[in-house]
């Protein structure tokens, strides 16, 4: 059940080294590899003036692969939201020239570009890929609460309940796909859930 | 003599319903028997006396009913109205551009006294009587944006330029016909404008778009749209679709007629002066098929129009479940006779 895609939903591309001397990588799951296989194109002392934040899987996977780069800094928050607050500072202190690169789930490029946007940086100069799981943060559209990491169509709102459709339809300053009410017309008609976004 | 204010509802027993003058006056939007998406715009300049083009804004026998709607919706749920940090002076355009034109069409029910920057607003039909400060958000009792279309019907959208697009920064919207303010706010046309089929393919955005930009102030354009609703019902958000959809559950051959609406929106562009920003007025008309098919050239047409109309665009309408029974309905009062150009009635 997969809706041929509309025009806000972000296209995301392949992470390339960006001129200038500040670079800020924020990646998590399988984007780490998105950030190495970008080393192989990026000049020599590339990394001297970056900083990679790491939100690693439970295992550590691909903590050593970034450390390996030996980037001015490496971090490694354990949440989204444990990085949120230190993010912001970083992105309103940024230098000008601040290159950013997001890479790794949908969730974590959408929210790391929504910090972003609020703090006055224009989404066109962000880098972006997209790696790993198609999971989806979603808005419930009635109740207004997010549900993170959404895999099946449609799927039930983590707040008020409802089945929701879960639309192509995308903001980016909530970093969010819409979730509409799939059987509002008539209650007794329930879809099956299925796995949509692996 | 003024317009008599009628005491209606458009919830719970909905008792909302056109007068016969307000009959002859809806604007119905298909000029041939046929419909499909187009860059159908416009000059918005003014049109016959008696139809709703008599003034640019226009207020009609619903006024008081409507603002009292939409207080209902803002009280509910108050994301219905938001206006990004950078939109307060286009909010102060627009408060002027609706002071002037309502008072200008209709000096018995509205005036504007201005004496430099203290303006005197008048609103006769909703009991106001301010006096501000133009420019100083201190002196109303809400920002301008709000303030003013808490007393002007229709959705209000205000849109920034800049990159060439358009970006919906700011916006009263609570008669929509099933899109949310709060999650496209910050959206730019390309973007607002995805979920609608087939009209991004036919080039129609960029084309739109193009004209749009470059509206001059003074030069206002306009365009008609149109949708069903089942019962006269101002609020189809998307947040309330759950409260809402049951609705086109319950037509039956027996209830068409009555339940179910023609909506059409009069969606005009004007240009505004200090924010250069666009305002984009949605003004909806609702129309039961018991009133429109006394027109017999409109119950013709419509008939045809929905009986033709592309599947993609009934499902984007909502259509789907009470399409067949409407075109049912209506094919008893088409006898395949010849329909007259244009929109009006014969
Ligand atoms: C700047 C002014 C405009 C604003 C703010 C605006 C806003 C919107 C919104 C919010 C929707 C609903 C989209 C959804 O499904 O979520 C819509 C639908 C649509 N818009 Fe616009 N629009 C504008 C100008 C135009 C223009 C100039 C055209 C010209 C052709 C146009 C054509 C359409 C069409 C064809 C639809 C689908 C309507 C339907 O089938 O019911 N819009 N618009």
């Amino acid at each position: 059940m997969t809706a041929k895609t509309i025009i806000s939903r972000p296209i995301y591309g392949t992470l390339s080294p960006q001129p200038g001397k500040h670079h800020l990588f924020i990646a998590d799951a399988e984007g780490a590899l998105a950030i190495t296989d970008m080393a192989g194109k990026a000049p020599p002392g590339f990394f001297d003036g970056a900083e990679i934040v790491f939100i690693p899987d439970p295992e550590g996977k691909h903590i050593s692969a970034l450390e390996a780069l030996e980037p001015a800094q490496l971090h490694l928050p354990p949440s989204f939201a444990s990085l949120l607050p230190r993010l912001r500072q970083t992105l309103t202190n940024a230098h000008m020239g601040l290159r950013l690169y997001l890479a790794g789930t949908e969730g974590l490029i959408g929210q790391a570009m929504q910090a972003a946007l609020e703090a006055g940086v224009d989404h066109t100069s962000i880098e972006t890929e997209h790696r790993g799981s198609l999971a989806r943060r979603m808005q419930c559209v009635h109740c207004k609460g997010i549900t993170e990491n959404v895999t099946t169509q449609p799927a039930a709102c983590s707040h008020c309940g409802l089945l929701l459709l879960v639309r192509d339809h995308y903001s980016r300053r909530l970093a969010a796909f819409q979730g509409v009410c799939i059987n509002a017309e008539d209650r007794s008609e329930i879809p099956p859930m299925e796995e949509a976004f692996p | 003599m003024g317009i008599t204010f009628r005491k209606e509802t458009f919830r719970d027993d909905f008792t909302f319903k056109n007068s016969p003058e307000h009959i002859r006056r809806f604007p119905f939007p298909f000029n041939e028997d046929a419909y499909m998406y187009a860059v159908n715009i416009e000059p918005h300049v003014v049109g016959p006396k008696g139809s709703v083009l008599e003034n640019l804004i226009d207020v009609d026998e619903h006024y008081v009913a409507e603002m009292q709607d939409r207080a209902l919706v803002l009280a509910e749920d108050p994301l219905r109205c938001q206006s990004l940090p950078h939109m307060t002076l286009a909010g102060w355009d627009l408060l002027e551009l609706l002071m002037e034109q309502q008072a200008l069409g209709y000096p018995e029910h509205f005036t504007l006294e201005r004496n430099g920057d203290r303006w005197r607003w008048i609103n006769r039909p909703l009991g106001i009587d301010d006096t501000f400060t133009f420019g100083d958000v201190s002196t109303l009792p809400y920002g301008p944006m709000e303030y003013i279309t808490r007393q002007s019907q229709g959705d209000f959208c205000i849109l920034d330029q800049r990159d060439g697009n358009l970006w919906m920064d700011a916006g009263m919207v609570t008669t929509q016909a099933d899109w949310s303010l709060d999650f496209d706010i910050g959206m730019n046309f390309f973007e607002w404008h995805a979920p609608v089929p087939l009209a991004h393919e036919k080039g129609i955005f960029t084309r739109a778009l193009k004209f749009l930009t470059n509206i001059q102030q003074g030069k206002p354009a306009r365009r008609l749209n149109w949708t069903m609703t089942v019962n006269p019902r101002l609020d189809t958000s998307p947040e309330n679709y759950h409260k809402w959809g049951p609705d086109r559950a319950t037509v039956t051959p027996e209830n068409v007629g009555d339940k179910v609406h023609l909506r059409v929106e009069l969606q005009s562009f004007w240009r505004l002066p200090r924010s250069n920003g666009i305002v984009f007025p949605i003004r909806c008309y609702l129309i039961k098929m018991d009133e429109l098919v006394t027109q017999p050239k409109w119950a013709r047409r419509l008939h045809r129009v929905i009986r033709d109309l592309p599947e993609e665009l009934a499902t984007y309408k909502g259509l789907t479940r009470y399409r067949p029974t409407l075109v049912e309905w209506l094919s008893k009062l088409d006898d395949d006779g010849p329909t007259s150009p244009g929109f009006g009635p014969d």
